[in-house]
């Protein structure tokens, strides 16, 4: 696409680069996001106590080896930032597709544990509990989807040798997704 | 420009009304009249060149500041005079001479009296549909409830307005102070029948009220 | 200066580059990344919502005047048709006429142009973002034609009204009401990002913090408000669109859920709402009386700060809009204080205003005249306010005609006011062409004089206990009287007043576009840096070079200096 960038864009009064301000930025938006599902949720989670039922249903293996998944693919993102400043393009690009697998693994392990719940019969509808967990988790998952995506065209310009300052900030909007996980699995799994 | 007072409580209402209309009406025309005195007074003149001023040399900004404090000033008043009624109002929940349950529904409300044995939830209860009545000068309790939707239970005249919600039971108190007969409001937009959601309030004396009890009753038990 | 030479390089690439490669015909607009266009397909969009709203405030004003009336242009109005009108005006009027106008349209045409870039830092975010906002719009006016027509919920939504198909039997209708909104709310994250960074990182060499026009750090404010208000609601809204699409109940008690946690969700964001678009309307005001008063913005630190203070103290009023809807009766209290608190801060940025017109040389053009009915009429909005965030006056007026005056008298100016402000201020820089100032004074008076007309009666309906969103009137017998009929009429004879009186602006704006004198650089003689290019600009707003900056930008009638004013673009 025949597509300058405005001087504008280049500019840097901060002395942060804009593409880390915009991320910083869109993160905190996403904070506020999960912060209104994660604030609901508590709410009524102190209200019911008997939630707690529902929540035994889940499980705590699949989440904890879910979560190992994902620290270890911002681990591999690490590595691609780490390569990106050395300017090595391919190098970061194979990190990335790395930290991709790690997004297709989660997602996987995801798809099999609500499969196997909703033949369980805990569907979406059957309480209050259960529509959190697949809310919450789902608009996670959605976010997972999406940097895995976005890290796809990324990976394609770094191979490229393209905007490799992209590398960097994918890798912290794959942390923003790392650490709500961290957040969404001691509520929704460990506490029972 | 309010409607007459009839229940304990809205001459209170009304006074907190009258306090912050008289605040604020302070402050509206003090501030409008500088307003356009100003607009006036430094209107282009030719050959006067405006005056060059930061805003932070003392003499100046103590037109800020001053006001500023005593906005602070009134707005203490005003929390008091509020807080006041509201506690009076809605916080606090009187000995009641009788108890009523107030149910919304899409689009009507139903009463439910406490019947000849002033116990609710008794057989001799007495069910109406859109007409509420109470006896002058005697504190009710309701247990406001709604089946579907949000409604909000209003007698302007009482100056008492409450929102009713679907599991829950919303305490509540009035006291009547004259006898008539007023509009209920459903208040919160409850679907399509919300705006001819309309009931009445007959206040009446201690015998009318009997009687209507007893012909009611009648009513109920035939 | 060796800075700017590269920059200036860089630019003429840029230049080049979009010439030879860019869409051209009609798709050059359509597809256009400029800034200015956008905020032209911005400004547009959000006008033409404003006349679709303006049209349902027609409708709905004659039912309530008229009861049973065959509206003309309309027809009858049915109950379920009258809820969809109002809903639909409101969620209308705020978030597709005040927010895109005052915040996309004007941030983006200003903020390039006043801190001195070539560009918004990500234009095809920004493309996107009125993309996305388009076809809000467009979903938004469709609900109006599926089966069981508009969503009739209001435009709070409160559930389980909006919930459950069964309730509010607009199915279809309400489900479309809530991804508008929500894809309008996409949009304006997209937006509000990078109104944020640009003014954080593009500001023209020299441009310190304190040199930035008030008007952009109120956008950019505004655009963080909302940004950091309107998560739980988008959370809210995706548990809205489970309850209604997938059959959560979220809201339903009898299920778990709570209907009440809707309310927390929505006015959390809901009245920091107010303050996204009060802030850009103050800002406006702002630049145009200090213009036209050719004075130095009396505190300029002050009016930021105060602005700010602002924001973070709209996070911790939400509940004064649910003191009777059953939340717990001691939070009200709380609720009460920091609610009447927030009067300082807004207190404060009315002393500025007025106290920047101390010691002036007021010229009353027409955009003068609007920025100064938006401060008389404002007040007014502002002073009714204290009677609602007064928890024990609040459960008499709460949801009556005193709510919907004070509102509309804060809404109005903003929204109304503070755009025609902005509009006829800037109209020269936008299309290169003064305004006919007769005119434009007709309109304003056509315009302001109704306006009270309209809502000064509904004070004194809501005070004697009328309240909102009733379709007829005549089924409550203390409020069908004469007297009350004559005061709904008086307002709806002026509104369709106020509506004509709208034929001379557009009038107005297609003999000045065609025919007005020509505009030049400066015709305001005003100081900040969009008036330092050619009107209107040309793509890359300054095809010589950009801007470097040498002071603040309201160096009005400097003592030193014989011009009263000094263009903050000139070297000392």
């Amino acid at each position: 696409m025949a597509f300058a960038k405005p001087q504008a864009t280049l500019r840097s009064a901060t002395g942060i680069p804009t593409g880390r301000l915009a991320v910083w930025w869109l993160l905190a938006s996403e904070v506020v996001i999960f912060g209104g599902v994660l604030g609901s949720y508590l709410m009524h989670r102190l209200g019911h106590p008997e939630w707690a039922e529902a929540a035994s249903h889940t499980n705590t293996w699949i989440g904890a080896f879910n979560t190992l998944v994902l620290l270890t693919s911002s681990f591999t993102a690490v590595l691609a930032h780490q390569a990106a400043e050395k300017g090595d393009g391919k190098k970061a690009a194979g990190f990335l597709v790395l930290t991709m697998g790690g997004a297709l693994t989660f997602l996987c392990v995801k798809s099999y544990e609500w499969t196997v719940e909703i033949l369980e019969g805990f569907t979406i509808q059957s309480n209050t509990f259960w529509s959190f967990y697949y809310t919450a988790a789902g608009l996670h998952a959605l976010h997972v989807i999406a940097g895995a995506i976005i890290m796809g065209i990324v990976a394609a310009d770094a191979y490229r040798g393209r905007e490799l300052q992209r590398v960097e900030l994918i890798g912290i909007y794959w942390h923003f997704v790392d650490v709500v996980w961290i957040f969404l699995f001691p509520l929704l799994y460990i506490a029972k | 420009m309010l409607l007459e007072q009839a229940s304990t409580y809205a001459a209170s209402i009304d006074n907190v009304i009258l306090i912050v209309g008289v605040l604020v009406g302070f402050w509206f025309f003090a501030a409008e009249g500088m307003f356009f005195w100003l607009i006036w007074r430094f209107r282009e003149k030719p050959g006067v060149k405006a005056e060059y001023l930061e805003g932070h040399e003392p003499h100046v900004k103590k037109w800020i500041t001053w006001p500023h404090g005593l906005v602070l000033v009134c707005d203490v008043i005003i929390i008091v005079a509020a807080v006041q009624v509201w506690y009076n109002v809605k916080q606090r929940l009187p000995e009641a001479d009788s108890t009523i349950r107030i149910i919304g529904q899409q689009w009507a409300w139903t009463f439910q009296h406490p019947g000849p044995d002033n116990e609710l939830d008794t057989a001799d209860d007495i069910f109406t549909v859109d007409d509420l009545h109470v006896e002058v000068d005697r504190t009710y309790v309701f247990r406001l409830e709604s089946r579907d939707v949000l409604h909000s239970f209003s007698v302007p005249v009482f100056r008492i307005k409450q929102d009713a919600i679907p599991g829950r039971a919303i305490m509540g108190w009035f006291e009547a102070t004259q006898t008539g007969e007023y509009d209920i409001q459903c208040v919160e937009i409850c679907g399509i029948g919300h705006g001819v959601m309309a009931a009445r309030i007959h206040i009446e004396d201690a015998q009318a009220h009997a009687d209507w009890i007893q012909s009611a009753a009648a009513g109920t038990a035939q | 200066m060796a800075h700017t030479a590269t920059a200036t390089e860089h630019h003429h690439d840029a230049h080049h580059a979009h010439d030879h490669h860019g869409p051209t015909g009609i798709l050059k607009y359509i597809w256009s990344t400029d800034h200015k266009m956008i905020a032209m397909q911005y400004l547009f969009t959000g006008m033409a919502m404003g006349l679709i709203g303006a049209y349902m405030a027609y409708v709905f004003r004659m039912q309530t005047a008229f009861p049973g009336v065959n509206v003309p242009g309309y027809g009858q109005v049915s109950p379920g048709e009258y809820n969809a009108l109002i809903t639909n005006h409101g969620s209308i009027m705020i978030f597709w006429v005040a927010m895109p106008v005052l915040i996309a349209a004007f941030g983006n045409y200003l903020i390039p142009l006043m801190i001195g870039a070539d560009d918004m830092v990500f234009p095809r975010i920004n493309r996107l973002s009125y993309q996305i906002f388009l076809i809000s719009a467009l979903i938004l006016i469709a609900s109006f034609f599926v089966q069981g027509g508009g969503f009739g919920g209001a435009w709070t939504s409160y559930p389980p009204l909006s919930a459950v198909a069964e309730y509010n039997q607009t199915n279809l209708g309400s489900s479309l009401w809530l991804l508008a909104v929500a894809l309008e709310f996409v949009a304006f994250l997209l937006g509000g990002i990078n109104f944020i960074t640009t003014l954080m990182n593009s500001r023209a060499p020299g441009m310190k913090a304190y040199d930035i026009p008030l008007v952009c750090w109120m956008i950019v404010i505004a655009s963080i408000l909302f940004m950091l208000s309107v998560g739980p609601l988008i959370a809210g809204a995706v548990m809205l669109l489970f309850d209604q699409t997938l059959g959560t109940g979220f809201y339903d008690p009898a299920r778990g859920g709570d209907p009440v946690l809707w309310q927390h969700l929505f006015w959390f964001f809901g009245h920091p709402e107010v303050y996204v678009v009060l802030l850009p309307a103050i800002g406006i005001t702002i630049e145009i009386i200090a213009t036209f008063a050719r004075k130095k913005v009396f505190g300029y630190k002050m009016m930021l700060y105060t602005s700010v203070a602002t924001g973070v103290l709209s996070f911790f009023v939400w509940a004064h809009h649910q003191f009777i809807a059953g939340i717990d009766p001691r939070m009200a209290n709380v609720f009460t204080i920091t609610t009447l608190l927030i009067s300082v801060p807004i207190a404060e940025l009315c002393f500025v205003i007025i106290a920047t017109l101390y010691g002036g040389s007021i010229r009353l053009t027409t955009p003068m005249l609007w920025a100064l009915a938006f401060m008389a009429e404002f007040l007014i909005g502002g002073v009714t306010g204290i009677f609602l965030g007064a928890s024990g006056a609040d459960i008499y007026f709460h949801d009556t005609y005193f709510v919907l005056a004070h509102f509309h008298y804060t809404f109005f100016p903003i929204a109304i006011i503070g755009t025609f402000a902005a509009f006829t201020y800037w109209f020269p820089k936008m299309f290169g062409k003064m305004m006919n100032e007769t005119l434009g004074k007709i309109h304003f008076w056509g315009t302001i004089i109704p306006f009270n007309l309209i809502f000064i009666p509904l004070f004194v309906l809501g005070m004697g206990g009328e309240h909102r969103r009733i379709y007829n009137y005549e089924h409550f017998p203390d409020l069908a009287s004469d007297g009350f009929f004559m005061m709904r009429q008086i307002a709806t004879i002026a509104l369709l007043v106020m509506l004509v009186f709208q034929l001379v602006f557009f009038f107005n704006c297609f003999i000045s576009w065609r025919k007005g004198e020509k505009a030049g650089k400066n015709p305001w003689k005003a100081n900040t840096l969009e008036w330092t290019t050619e009107s209107p600009p040309p793509h890359g707003n300054w095809p010589e070079g950009l801007p470097n900056v040498y002071r603040g930008p309201y160096e009005y009638a400097h003592p030193d200096r014989k011009d009263d004013y000094w263009p903050q673009d000139q070297p000392v």
